[in-house]
């Protein structure tokens, strides 16, 4: 199938949009959800269990579900796993510096702590 | 006259856009220091909802009940988590659409035999798909909105309230933007057809529409997930 294999368009200008890698075929965007509807499935599912929302995994594995949903969409279906670096480093870098300021901002205002001196 | 025409040719020798010293065409550059400062906007928006949860003095509260003589009566919590995950399907199958319609208007020029080719190659299709999809996630925060307005909390009733709706609102703001854009892309591919040279402008917004979702994905876990 032609869909299949994501030939080179003629006027597609590739340079200037940045692509050093050709982008993935329909199939693996279809996969990609897929996974992206399974983990959202899992997520909603242990919210429903008491003895997990309990637990101590409750919210570490919530957050690395969720880590891992933004960085599959941000990957394949932004295509930062395949475009230009420049662009990977103009998203990265504010996000890196925007998630110190949110975990900085956790300790300051107390809702995360380290060990008994924490502030309360 | 020259200058015209060096111009021209400087313009056809780097792919329809001036020379830049990347080599990149500065809208797409653009596009991704605009999502980077978005990512400092939500996430500071993220920072003041988490460091206000827990804190308000009156209901209703996201996940816990509030009885007398706190509240005046019983209020249950208002968080509707199967709502939730309902738009939230439906924003990440928009995402799906909207790489599908970029992919196709990539491959316009490509000749179609079987009906699977055509129906993946239409981008009309598949942009009217993503724009029906982000109206019906607006549609399903509408319905949240009003639901938490008729059981009491308002942006003013609380610490939560605050925070939600403003936090949910600006998403909101952003997925309505989002799909006037996809609307105008609609319009110009009905009226003259969008093919690979029209690329560009539909990666970006492609890239403003996934960056919505994965925003999403951080609230959905963050203000209605975690309790």
């Amino acid at each position: 199938m032609a869909h299949d294999t994501h030939h080179e368009a003629a006027h597609v200008d590739h340079a200037a949009m940045g692509i050093e890698k050709e982008h993935p075929t329909w199939s693996t965007y279809w996969k990609v959800a897929v996974v992206l509807t399974l983990v959202t499935v899992v997520e909603v599912w242990i919210y429903y269990i008491p003895s997990f929302v309990a637990s101590k995994l409750f919210v570490p594995s919530l957050l690395i579900m969720s880590a891992f949903k933004f960085a599959v969409v941000v990957m394949f279906y932004m295509h930062l796993r395949y475009d230009h670096k420049l662009f990977r480093v103009l998203f990265t870098g504010p996000l890196i510096i925007a998630m110190t300021t949110l975990v900085g901002l956790m300790f300051l205002f107390g809702k995360l702590k380290l060990g008994a001196g924490a502030i309360p | 006259m020259s200058h015209a025409l060096a111009s021209t040719h400087d313009e056809h020798a780097h792919g329809g856009h001036p020379p830049t010293s990347t080599g990149l065409d500065h809208k797409k550059v653009a596009i991704w220091a605009f999502i980077g400062s978005e990512c400092m906007l939500f996430v500071s928006l993220i920072s003041t909802y988490l460091i206000y949860k827990g804190r308000s003095r009156v209901g209703p509260f996201p996940h816990e009940a509030c009885l007398p003589p706190v509240c005046a009566t019983a209020l249950k919590p208002i968080l509707n988590i199967p709502v939730t995950s309902a738009s939230t399907f439906v924003l990440l199958m928009s995402s799906l659409a909207m790489v599908l319609a970029l992919a196709a208007v990539e491959m316009k020029d490509q000749p179609k035999h079987t009906f699977g080719e055509r129906l993946l190659g239409n981008s009309k299709l598949w942009l009217f798909m993503t724009a029906v999809l982000g109206t019906t996630f607006l549609g399903f925060q509408a319905f949240e909105f009003t639901s938490f307005v008729h059981e009491g909390l308002t942006i003013r009733t609380n610490l939560f309230g605050s925070s939600f709706f403003t936090l949910t609102g600006f998403h909101g703001a952003h997925v309505t933007a989002g799909v006037l854009w996809l609307l105008t892309l609609l319009a110009i591919d009905m009226r003259r057809g969008l093919g690979p040279k029209d690329a560009l402008n539909v990666d970006l917004c492609a890239l403003y529409w996934h960056f919505v979702d994965v925003v999403w994905i951080a609230i959905f876990t963050l203000v209605y997930l975690i309790k």
